[in-house]
Formats: structure tokens, C-alpha cells, sequence
């Protein structure tokens, strides 16, 4: 049964020397013998469990060992002996103050500086422990964060929202008067341009949170910037090119492309996940440009202007562009192209057994939804095709995952998307073929995973 | 008045105007028309076409005075630091400026990409400077004083002369003389809209092959042994529970065949990775001293590690420092005086005397 998970084509032949055929042969001789011995040693309740999935052939061949073994005394102490929990009054509702947080034991899920990355913690980065995140929503907590010179709590009763340009009536508005228009709530993934920046020309980095960890995808709540943009009568025959500007320091500014504002996708936003943007992500107004690249989502947004031409603003027209190795930078990429990574298992990750494992990751396309993921273990010359998990949306993250039964020989899983509009997404060698290594931005390579015989799991390229 | 009058009439007409428009919506009560004063004091930004930039000027000589009251300190003197961003100046020659496109950057061994080796639009450096620039304090710059910090940068390239002025009235020549000024494309597929008449298809093109894709796979990079822990104890950065755990790497790595379930047990659980930050080490990012000063390297300032070393017990010494500022201890570049409440800097100068930098 375990076998039509494998996502190898030839996953049969390679493993049918390793694993031993239970449950047929599980009865014989030397199997009832080991039983015998077993029954004597008072390990009864794995017996019972053997002889079980013996009889009904459905279950991992006993050459795999047992993850959970029956301890000598008879039974597994966390049942036998009632935890405190069970035993006792536990605490009263809201006892967190008003706001929950998760479990002590989930201490280790956190966002992480990559050391020596940037020399100060304002123009910086923190990344999102993708080997720990479940599903397609990025926690509001450890979504990754990006600021160019600092972040803000900023008073919403004081923000406010300008329109001007190539407009009738250039326009402002308050918090209040944009959360009273009609709104929308769609989820979209967000990815820095240099997500991976550091991977182009070698391995450089340990974990998925690192190499991977500057995108993130959240339910985000606001208003089509088209629908304000109209408000303040704005002059489309004209007008080619938006300018977004933040509230901040930085005042960081980017061109928008036109097309994506009127088709609607654009939201000007204030919610995300169900509350109100975190202060690290743009409280308490944000750009949404679902497929783009994660700079031109400009936080703190207090400015729109409408333009004939682009603004060659310092994040298109010093960073954010990629240099080719003819020596010419392409401007305005802006689109985040398909692109998967495996979660799990992931680099400096350790299995502990062999058996089972459901591998597991994310895939997302700037160009619109993911058609579908193949995923290979013996590093790109089988694939197999993994389920996607609803929903599968437009512009956002979707979870795959695939059946794997790790034989505790090495392999090299890899994951490989194709979007709605038959892009695959690329290798190393195709992409350094074009762009060579120092374009920075955009890398949607396809990812290796080294699962090396002693179940540590490391980040490695393979040509 | 008048002005008040206009807008008025003008905002009227616009609700008119839209209210007779078939695809527009109207939402009555929401938002008003900006006023000149408001548009005048956020519409700061400058267009490669120059639309938006203020008339007034600025020469190299005070640009340096500038730069080296308010720039230096993170850029170097000539805007060649790397210690706290990338360098700003620098790989560029005469060649280019005729030319209009930097050669260095053809060269794959040239280390790195100056700012001024990449920009093609003297608007952006001015744009910028002025948006965003001291670092710890935007917008902070007089008109004349942006001009004259973007002459002083263009001078350390030899984009302008010693004695040049630079104005509104000249700056379009100066754009002319951009090292990098025809190095932008945007012939690529990662726009959308046609605004920009990129190409039509991606650059690259893979095929979803399923089946013996490749003759044989090399492993060609993977991290070395002396890197196992640069990041920090892998095992303290994934969920003690799941079908994984992470890897212990403040162990060497364990041999194939050992029992896994051993080295489980060693596994740190969630209670001892969480560490109780030190209340004086919160204090120093909340105030930014971050900014400017490392645990164990020289930034900008010194490093905690050498003021620990240096002052022991000194808490009051330490505490009259951070508040008053100074300069000439650890070299020329000041330290600003600072505003945090004076518990906070007790805490962290109590903190540095007790040498808990180390």
C-alpha cells in the first residue's frame, strides 16, 4: 500500500532488495521464533501489534524500525501514570490578558536574522520558519520581515492616505473614511525579490528558513486601489504608472504597474489574517501587489501619485534590478516567477527512523495559480506528482505533499512547479545559463535536499 | 480664499463629473480634496524627467562639509564604507562616463557594485538623499544641502569638477555624463503590462520531463563541516514534536548506522532553548544603539565588549556618556547625546560596567 506513495518511477525495483516483504513472510519460521522470544521478554503489546498488521497486510514491513516501541515495563509511561493535566483544575479563560500565544513548546518556532547577513537590525531582514508552518497561512507573528530603515507602531487615527497625479481631484482620506468602503479579503503569498538572493552562486545557507524564508502568505483585507483611484477621478488615458510612497523614515517608494491596478488585484490594506496589519508588516495601511515582488508592497502607505512615466525610484534604479552578464541591469522585474520548495524534509532537519514520512512543501507563481508539483527523491531523474491541497489560489501559497517511505538510503528530494500558464519552473543550470550568478533577485530554482543515511537532511546543489 | 474657493468648485464638479460617469462609483461622505499645503508637503518625489525637483543649488565643497558632519560616519569619507552598507563609490572611470555604461560590471572577479556603478538616473541619488537620508534622520536636509551632497558624491566619481555648483538649471547636463546611464534593459518578461514593451516570453524554458530525466547527478555545493553551527544550534530551530527534528549541531554529525533514537534523547527540549533575553539587551535595539554599536565588533562605534572592557564598575561614567554624547575616546566620529528615558540608560550603562558584554 505504502508503495503507490512512492513518488519514484522506479521506486519498486530500487527498494525491493532493502525492504523485506511482510507481511507474507513475516510468518515463517524465524518469524514466529523472534515472536516466541518477544512474548517471553513481556513485550506483549508489540506482538499484538505485529501479528495485527501481519494479518491484515497493511502494515510498514518489519524490517522498518519501530518508532514508537513498547517500553519493558509494559506500557508507555505517559499513558499508564495520569499527567497532572489530567488530574487537576487547569487555568481560566483569557488568562493570557486578552490575547493568546502559543504553546511554551513552541518556543523553538521563531523568525531568525541570518547572521551576518546586514550589519544592523533596521535594514535588515528576518526570515519565516517555513520547516515549522503548516498549511498556506503565514502566522501574522512569524511572518517574515523586511525593513529598509526601521519599523513603526503608527497611530491609525493620524495616518493618512493621499491621491494625487494625474487625477481630477487629488484626494486624501482617513482611516476611517477607507475602511468604510466596500472591501475585499483575499489571500496572497508576498516573497522579497532577493528571497534565495544568497544561493545563486553556491550553497550558502542551512535551512529552508534561510534560503527560503523571506516569503510568507496571509489573508489580506482592503480596499482595490482602483476603486480609490477613481474616487479622486483619475485620468487613465494619461496615466501609465503609479507611484506608492510609505509613511516612514525611508519613505520608501516604488512604480506600480498600471495593469494590476486596473484589473483590480491591487488592494490598498489594512488587514491581514483576520486582524489588523502587524506593525511589522505596514500598521496600519499597506500596498497588496499580489504577485509581485515584496518591496513594491509598500508599508506605512501614506501616497499614491498617478505618472505618464516611471519614477526610477532608489529600489528600481540602484537595488532591486538584475544584473546580466552582459553588464546591463534588467529594471522593473518585478514579477516573482513559479517557484516550490520541500518544507519537510528539509535542510538541518534529522529523521529519526526509516518508514514513513509525508514530504511536504510550497509552491506559488507570480503569473497566477499553480497548476501542479512534481517532486523527486533521487535528485531530479524521477518525478512523481504530488497532491495539492485546497485551496489553490490565484497569486498565493499552496501546500503540496506526497507519500515516502525513506529506505535510510541517501536521497535527494527535489519539487518542481508548473503554473497555469505552463511555466516550469527552472534548474540552476538553466537559469545560470541566462542570468550567471550575480543577478541577486529572482532566483525560483528548483531546491535540493541531500537525506544522507544518518537521517540528517542537508541543503546541497547537484549538477 | 480664492484658492479655498477653487477647490471647492473643483470638488464639486468632480462628484458631477463622476456621478455622470457610467463606470465610476461614487461613495458619498468619503475622503476630500487635498489641499495645495497638504499636496506640497508629502509630493516630495523627483522623476527622471526632473518633474518635481525644487529649484536651489549646492558645490562639491559644501557637499563635503556635509558628508562629513552627517554621511561620513556610516558611508566613509569618501563613500567607500562597507562596514555598515554597501559602498557608494567607486568602479567607475572616464571610459564609462563617456560611454555610458560601467565596464566593471562585465567582470565577474570585480568585487562588488557601488551605487554609483549601477545608477543610471542622477534624479534617484537625489530623490533619495532627499527622502531618506541621514539614516537617523530623513528628511532632515535643507534643499541646497541635498544638492550639495549629491555634487560631493558626483565629484568623488569625476562626474562633476572640484569647484562645480550643482542646480536645477544644470542637473539635466549632468545626467548626461552618468557612468551607468545606458545600462538599464527592459527587454525581460517580469513586468506586467506592456508599458515597458518587454519580451513575450520568460527566460527560461523547462520542460516537466517525469521519467529518467538525467544521465547522472553530482552533488556540486554543499555547505562545509567548520559552517555546522554558523547558524546557531539547528536542533533549537524546529518543533520538538513532528516527523522531524533538528539536526544537534553543536554535535559533530553522528555515523551512519548509529541508533537514531539515541541521539533524540539529547535533543534540547523547548524549555532549555528558551533563554531569558537580558532586560538591557532588549533596551539596546529598542533604542537603537544596535544602529551604530556591535556586541563583539566595531560598527560605526565602538564594540559593547571594548566599552565593557574598558570602563568596569563605571556605571555612573557610562550612564553620563550615553546621555550626553561625545567624542575623540574611540576616534573622531561623534556619538549624539541621547533622548532615552534614564532608567533605561542605567540599566544599560549598569550593564556595560558589570562587563555582561563579554
Amino acid at each position: 500500500m505504502h508503495m503507490e506513495g512512492l513518488p519514484v518511477e522506479a521506486s519498486d525495483r530500487t527498494l525491493s532488495g532493502r525492504i523485506q516483504k511482510a507481511p507474507e513472510n513475516f510468518l515463517d519460521q524465524e518469524g514466529i521464533r523472534t515472536v516466541i522470544a518477544e512474548s517471553k521478554s513481556g513485550r506483549r503489546n508489540f506482538i499484538r501489534q505485529a501479528f495485527a498488521a501481519a494479518a491484515t497486510g497493511a502494515a510498514v514491513p518489519i524490517a522498518m524500525a519501530q518508532s514508537n516501541p513498547v517500553p519493558s515495563e509494559g506500557g508507555d509511561p505517559n499513558i499508564l501514570n495520569l499527567p497532572e493535566h489530567a488530574k487537576g483544575l487547569g487555568q481560566g479563560v483569557a488568562a493570557e490578558g486578552g490575547y493568546g500565544k502559543p504553546s511554551q513548546y513552541e518556543v523553538n518556532v521563531q523568525r531568525r536574522q541570518s547572521p551576518g547577513l546586514t550589519q544592523t537590525t533596521q535594514a535588515s531582514v528576518s526570515f519565516a520558519p517555513l520547516q515549522s508552518l503548516f498549511g498556506i497561512v503565514t502566522p501574522s507573528g512569524l511572518h517574515f520581515e523586511r525593513h529598509h530603515q526601521g519599523w513603526w507602531d503608527i497611530d491609525p487615527s493620524k495616518h493618512r492616505f493621499m491621491i494625487n497625479g494625474l487625477v481630477k481631484t487629488p484626494t486624501v482620506l482617513t482611516m476611517d473614511e477607507i475602511m468604510r468602503l466596500p472591501s475585499v479579503s483575499r489571500f496572497h503569498f508576498i516573497e522579497c525579490g532577493a528571497n534565495t538572493a544568497v544561493e545563486w552562486g553556491n550553497v550558502a545557507v542551512p535551512t529552508v528558513q534561510y534560503t527560503h524564508g523571506m516569503v510568507s502568505c496571509s489573508e489580506f483585507t482592503g480596499v482595490p486601489l482602483i476603486t480609490l483611484l477613481e474616487l479622486a477621478g483619475v485620468d487613465l488615458k494619461k496615466g501609465k504608472f503609479v507611484l506608492a510612497e510609505g509613511g516612514d523614515g525611508s519613505s520608501m517608494t516604488r512604480t506600480i504597474p498600471m495593469s494590476l491596478i486596473t484589473s483590480g488585484e491591487v488592494l490598498v490594506a489594512y488587514g491581514q489574517n483576520g486582524e489588523m496589519l502587524r506593525p511589522e508588516n505596514g500598521y496600519p495601511l499597506r500596498l497588496v501587489v499580489p504577485g509581485i515582488q515584496g518591496v513594491s508592497w509598500v508599508k506605512y502607505l501614506r501616497r499614491v501619485e498617478v505618472g505618464d512615466m516611471p519614477f526610477a525610484a532608489k529600489d528600481e534604479a540602484v537595488h532591486y534590478m538584475d544584473l546580466m552578464p552582459n553588464g546591463l541591469h534588467r529594471q522593473y522585474t518585478n514579477i516573482q516567477e513559479c517557484k516550490s520548495v520541500v518544507t519537510t524534509p528539509s535542510g538541518g532537519q534529522l529523521l529519526l527512523d526509516k518508514g514513513f514520512y509525508n514530504i511536504t512543501g510550497l509552491a506559488w507563481s507570480g503569473r497566477g495559480k499553480v497548476k501542479k508539483v512534481d517532486v523527486s527523491v533521487d535528485g531530479g531523474r524521477n518525478w512523481k506528482q504530488a497532491r495539492l491541497e485546497t485551496p489553490v489560489l490565484s497569486k498565493s501559497l499552496t501546500r503540496f505533499n506526497i507519500d515516502w517511505v525513506w529506505d535510510g538510503k541517501p536521497g535527494i528530494i527535489q519539487s518542481r512547479a508548473t503554473d497555469d500558464t505552463g511555466f516550469v519552473q527552472p534548474t540552476y543550470q538553466q537559469l545560470r545559463a541566462v542570468r550567471d550568478t550575480r543577478s541577486i533577485y529572482h532566483n525560483n530554482a528548483i531546491q535540493s535536499w541531500l537525506v544522507q543515511e544518518n537521517g540528517e537532511v542537508k541543503n546541497v546543489q547537484v549538477s | 480664499m480664492y484658492k479655498c474657493l477653487k477647490s471647492i468648485l473643483t470638488s464639486a464638479l468632480v462628484l458631477i463629473a463622476l456621478s455622470a460617469s457610467a463606470q465610476s462609483v461614487v461613495y458619498p461622505g468619503i475622503g476630500r480634496p487635498a489641499t495645495i499645503k497638504e499636496i506640497a508637503a508629502w509630493d516630495i518625489d523627483v522623476r527622471p524627467d526632473f518633474k518635481g525637483l525644487p529649484p536651489g543649488s549646492g558645490s562639491v565643497s559644501q557637499g563635503q562639509d556635509v558628508w562629513e558632519a552627517k554621511c561620513a560616519q556610516c558611508h566613509g569619507v569618501f563613500g567607500e564604507s562597507n562596514e555598515v552598507f554597501s559602498p557608494l563609490i567607486g568602479g567607475t572611470t572616464q571610459d564609462d562616463i563617456k560611454n555610458g555604461r560601467v565596464a566593471n560590471l562585465t567582470r565577474r572577479d570585480f568585487p562588488g557594485r557601488t551605487t554609483m556603478m549601477k545608477v543610471a538616473t542622477v534624479s534617484t541619488l537625489w530623490d533619495y538623499i532627499n527622502r531618506a537620508m541621514p539614516w537617523t534622520a530623513p528628511k532632515s536636509l535643507q534643499t541646497d544641502e541635498v544638492y550639495a551632497v549629491t555634487a560631493y558624491m558626483l565629484n568623488l566619481a569625476y562626474v562633476v569638477a572640484d569647484d562645480f555648483v550643482l542646480s536645477d538649471k544644470n542637473i539635466a547636463e549632468v545626467q548626461k555624463r552618468m557612468p551607468n546611464r545606458n545600462g538599464m534593459s527592459t527587454k525581460h518578461n517580469l513586468w506586467p503590462g506592456k508599458e515597458f514593451n518587454g519580451t513575450s516570453k520568460p527566460d527560461t524554458a523547462n520542460v516537466a520531463c517525469m521519467k529518467d530525466c538525467v544521465p547522472e547527478i553530482k552533488v556540486s555545493s554543499m555547505l562545509p563541516d567548520y559552517a555546522r553551527n554558523a547558524h546557531g544550534n539547528l536542533a533549537e530551530q524546529n518543533r520538538i514534536v513532528g516527523q522531524q527534528k533538528g539536526a544537534d549541531t553543536l554535535q559533530p554529525e553522528r555515523k551512519p548506522g548509529a541508533s537514531a533514537s539515541a541521539s533524540s534523547s539529547t535533543l534540547p527540549n523547548a524549555k532549555s532553548a528558551a533563554k531569558p533575553v537580558d532586560p538591557a539587551i532588549a533596551l539596546l535595539a529598542k533604542h537603537n544603539c544596535n544602529a551604530c554599536h556591535a556586541q563583539d565588533r566595531k560598527v560605526v562605534g565602538p564594540s559593547f565588549s571594548d566599552i565593557a572592557k574598558k570602563y568596569p564598575g563605571k556605571v555612573d561614567y557610562l550612564a553620563g556618556k550615553i546621555k550626553s554624547g561625545g567624542t575623540g575616546v574611540w576616534g573622531t566620529i561623534p556619538m549624539p547625546a541621547q533622548s532615552a528615558p534614564d532608567a533605561d540608560i542605567k540599566t544599560i550603562a549598569a550593564w556595560l560596567a558589570a562587563g555582561g558584554a563579554k
